[in-house]
């Protein structure tokens, strides 16, 4: 019923849920550089890489 | 350069030149051009996400809440992840349903409710006005700074000086704005691409305009982010172990119920469905969308710590962190970035109010006004003309309205919230909606009572969590209750209900009217019964991305063309109405039945412009008969098939019994025939043995009485009595072969024997009656040995038998008998041929009939045939068969080849060399 793309994105929506909230949330919130906590960094990146990923999950099948 | 009249005229300059791109991008779509179709353009308007509150608050809340702020934009990106299923899924219903606002979307999912769409536009008025609100207040405030600056006392806002607030003026331009490119035509589609252009013009202003203090703070007043830290970290030492989760109100709790919050906010939103759903033009747009509007919250989050870190850095000269944007480059003595940061938040304020009013107009006229007016009777709306004018004039009233109500609400309470506040009390109100929309999407089972009760409990809860406090703390109503609950009843406190404390409040506004909403919901769906509409609804919308969920809606009703074209030209004018008539303008007097499809298309039509329970109502008006919907259709398919099933089966079984009525009769024909057959045999059998039998009798009584009779005359009477016993006994013998050739106790002895020798002593048997015809067979046969398998006797009584025939019915005058035999390899072949009259075909099979032979008999008696000749029993022909089909062989009858009369051909396996040997 579900093609392969939409359960990726299923996926990759409940990995970007659990790594947004807590516990994962709770890990990420460590002091960095000058004493202020790495939370807003570290959750930056995770964000470039969900839309990175969901980038290509959904423009190549685009092109199939 | 920040004079009241430049900022003015800048200002205005800009709102002048939306129009300009609204109106291009509506001429490019006459021209079938369209600008918006392009995944670019579609995933910008989305991003009118990003208001006022987004443009100025987020810094605030950065400086105020720490990475809290990034919440509101983390839920829509989750939101957009699983997009391609869900917000697909809505675009599909939407579109075959003709759906144009959240509204009309939830009530049409519950069975096309009115009730609902009126529950839901009420909601969303009570829960946008102050959001609306609060895109005035930031045009206000920021007018206000950018004019006033370093002087920061913000402009009191009263009711007496709305003709200075430049808010009003604001306001005032968008609704002319909104009317020109909202409601310009009513079209059945309802989207606006002039506007969905102007709106993602707008994203890109509001992203440069925020990008570039980003840029200016960090790289500009700071030698980079590394600086900007340390700097802070040594002059703002209370700041340390800040941007963490304690920062978060509520904490971990806080931080996911806010997540929550974003994420169901951001598909319920009126503004977001209007551009994600209603605007969409192409569902794959949606694709790119998925991955570019994300990217797009990322990119204007990212300066956002960095603006609010030189905010905190700037003390005195930068103010209010909600300023922080605005007053970042006006203390460092720039001219035009703060007029860009202006434009930008003027380009993010109207952006949300342009789509926001243009959705809530539609459902105030939609699902609000209109269905009261055309229930209204005395108004007699349904006996106007045109009234498209009408429900322009609706929207366009509405869009007026809701601005000015938004105004009012800026006006005499917008002091007392700060921007990031009113944001969340708005999203908590919209995630009431989520429910509904979602399970309805996914569930079948969920009702529409379960959706109302649902929707009503959670917006009451809501207003009593988030809205009523926040009024109290505005200084509009004591806030005892607030602390101490109402009447001193605690646990009925607002933000502590039932003694749930240490939540923030809008996690703990969201966790109850949720689980109420949800609760509701669920349970009363799973205890109440859905309409037959509902029903077909839920299928359909639960099923919408199903490849095989063709939508249509089928009519089965009847409505003249010119009715239906009435009532549409009433709601749409002429030109739409033509269009969907087929392009025909039918004329008063025809009353030609309008198709299915033209009816399904009149619904669409009205759907578009006025939402589906008033389509559906106002078709009805029209329609006489009911309206069929799929569920109803596929019932009535289901019910067409199982009786076509019933039928093919009927028809088999019909056939079947007709065949059986055939063979019957053909049995029970056989059968009285057969019967008649035997009675006449029966009489002839009587007959036959009558007649020896009173010859025999009457010569023995004359042979006791007269005791005179001469020798010679006593000897002939003897003889007679001797011939007839014979005769008696040969004819018993041949009934009891009958019987037992029929019973199938006929028992053969095969040994193996010569043909030819037994065709010699057959034709010796008969020469008496030869003789006495003067017949003397032709012999045309085979060398000997011809060696078969037979019982002798019986073969013999066989061949004799066809020799007796063949000389009785052999020309009277000229008689001829011919033997052939012949052999294929196989077997051999005995004809005896006559010269008599022949068989007609039709009688060839009969004669082996054992009682047609008794018929045939008759026939040479009708021929004189001589009295002296011995008569057949009729049953000679029959018993033959048998014999020979006992002994492997055939025996049939055909048209005589040489002397022309019939032929008894008589066939029997040759015996293999083993007999012969043995022979």
């Amino acid at each position: 019923m579900k093609t392969p793309e939409q359960s990726r994105l299923l996926a990759l929506s409940l990995l970007g849920l659990l790594l947004f909230s807590p516990p994962l949330l709770l890990l990420f919130d460590r002091p960095g550089s000058h004493g202020f906590s790495l939370l807003a960094a570290i959750i930056f990146v995770i964000w470039a890489l969900l839309i990175l990923a969901a980038a290509l999950i959904l423009e190549r099948s685009n092109e199939e | 350069m920040r004079s009241s009249a430049s900022v003015l005229f800048i200002a205005f300059s800009y709102l002048a030149l939306l129009f300009v791109i609204a109106a291009w991008g509506d001429r490019r779509a006459e021209q079938r051009r369209s600008l918006v179709n392009s995944p670019t353009i579609y995933s910008l308007s989305i991003a009118v996400y990003c208001t006022a509150w987004t443009f100025y608050g987020s810094v605030g809340r950065a400086a105020t809440t720490g990475p809290s702020f990034l919440l509101i934009y983390l839920g829509p990106t989750l939101a957009m992840l699983c997009g391609w299923m869900l917000i697909r899924k809505m675009i599909r219903v939407a579109r075959a349903q003709r759906i144009t606002s959240i509204a009309d979307f939830i009530s049409a999912r519950y069975g096309k409710s009115g009730g609902i769409g009126a529950l839901v536009a009420l909601i969303a008025i009570i829960a946008i006005m102050p959001y609306i609100a609060l895109q005035l207040k930031a045009i206000t405030v920021s007018y206000g700074i950018l004019t006033q600056y370093p002087a920061q006392d913000l402009p009191q806002l009263s009711l007496s000086g709305f003709l200075q607030d430049k808010a009003f003026w604001v306001a005032l331009v968008l609704s002319v704005f909104i009317i020109l490119f909202g409601t310009r035509h009513l079209d059945a589609s309802e989207r606006h691409e002039g506007m969905v252009t102007a709106i993602a013009f707008e994203s890109l202003v509001k992203l440069f305009a925020f990008l570039a203090v980003g840029i200016f703070a960090t790289f500009y007043l700071y030698a980079g982010p590394d600086d900007l830290l340390e700097q802070a970290s040594a002059q703002l030492p209370h700041l340390q172990q800040r941007f963490g989760v304690d920062q978060v109100p509520g904490g971990a709790l806080g931080w996911f119920g806010t997540l929550v919050l974003a994420l169901l906010a951001f598909i319920t939103l009126p503004r977001q469905f209007q551009v994600l759903v209603v605007e969409n033009v192409n569902e794959q747009h949606l694709r790119r969308a998925c991955w570019l509007f994300p990217l797009y919250l990322l990119l204007i989050n990212i300066f956002v710590i960095p603006i609010a870190l030189a905010g905190l850095l700037g003390g005195g000269a930068t103010g209010e962190p909600d300023n922080f944007v605005l007053t970042l480059p006006l203390s460092a003595g720039l001219d035009w970035l703060p007029l860009i940061v202006f434009i930008g938040g003027l380009s993010a304020a109207t952006s949300m109010m342009i789509v926001e009013t243009i959705a809530l107009s539609t459902m105030v006229s939609n699902q609000l006004v209109m269905p009261m007016l055309i229930r209204l009777r005395s108004l007699h709306l349904d006996q106007r003309q045109d009234l498209s004018g009408w429900l322009l004039g609706i929207r366009r009233i509405a869009i007026i309205l809701i601005l000015i109500l938004g105004y009012l609400y800026h006006a005499l309470i917008g002091d007392a919230y700060s921007l990031v506040t009113i944001g969340l009390v708005s999203f908590a109100a919209a995630a009431q909606f989520a429910p509904s929309l979602l399970l309805g999407l996914y569930w079948k089972g969920a009702s529409r009572n379960g959706a109302a009760a649902g929707m009503i409990a959670g917006t009451l809860i809501w207003s009593w969590t988030l809205l009523i406090p926040g009024f109290a703390l505005s200084g509009w109503l004591d806030t005892g209750f607030v602390n101490h609950g109402p009447m001193g009843i605690s646990w009925l406190r607002p933000y502590a209900l039932f003694g749930l404390e240490g939540w923030d409040i809008y996690t703990h506004s969201l966790f109850w009217s949720l689980l109420a909403n949800v609760g509701l919901l669920v349970s009363l769906s799973l205890f109440s019964r859905q309409s037959s509409l509902e029903q077909t609804q839920a299928v359909l919308f639960t099923t919408a991305l199903r490849p095989e969920a063709a939508q249509a809606a089928i009519w089965q009703g009847h409505a003249s063309r010119y009715e239906l074209f009435k009532l549409l030209s009433r709601y749409l004018g002429d030109r739409v109405s033509v269009q969907l008539m087929g392009n025909k303008r039918p004329t008063p007097e025809d009353d030609s039945p309008a198709t299915p499809e033209m009816i399904a298309a009149a619904e669409h039509g009205l759907t578009g412009a006025l939402g589906s329970a008033t389509a559906r109502i106002l078709i009805n008006s029209v329609v006489r008969g009911e309206a069929l919907e799929v569920s109803s259709i596929l019932s009535i398919l289901d019910t067409t098939s199982q009786a076509l099933e019933y039928n093919r089966r009927l028809e088999q079984k019909s056939k079947e019994l007709a065949r059986i009525g055939e063979e019957l009769r053909g049995a029970n024909e056989r059968l009285r025939e057969l019967d008649r057959l035997k009675d006449e045999f029966v009489a002839m059998v009587s007959h036959e043995l009558r007649t020896p039998l009173t010859s025999i009798r009457a010569f023995a009584e004359i042979l006791r009485d007269a005791n005179q009779i001469p020798e010679d005359k006593r000897a002939h009477f003897l003889g007679i009595i001797v011939l007839e016993s014979e005769r008696l006994s040969r004819l018993i013998e041949e009934i009891l072969d009958m019987a037992r050739l029929e019973s199938g106790r006929m028992t053969l002895h095969p040994v193996p024997c010569e043909l030819t020798e037994l065709i010699h002593r057959s034709i010796d048997a008969v020469s008496r009656l030869n003789e006495e015809r003067g017949i003397t067979p032709r012999l045309v046969l085979l060398p000997p040995p011809c060696p078969v398998v037979a019982d002798p006797d019986r073969l013999q009584q066989v061949l004799i038998n066809l020799l007796g025939n063949a000389n009785k019915f052999a020309d009277d005058s000229n008689p001829e008998v011919l033997l052939t035999l012949t052999s294929d390899g196989q077997r051999y072949r005995l004809s005896v041929e006559d010269n008599g009259p022949g068989i007609a075909e039709q009688e060839q099979e009969k004669v082996f009939e054992k009682f047609h032979q008794l018929e045939r008999a008759q026939e040479p008696r009708s021929h004189s045939t001589p009295a002296n000749r011995p008569r057949g029993t009729g049953l000679g022909l029959p018993i033959s068969r048998g014999i020979v089909n006992h002994l492997g062989g055939k025996l049939w009858v055909e048209k005589g080849q040489r002397l022309g009369g019939a032929c008894f051909v008589l066939e029997l396996p040759i015996a293999d060399g083993e007999h012969s040997s043995s022979n």
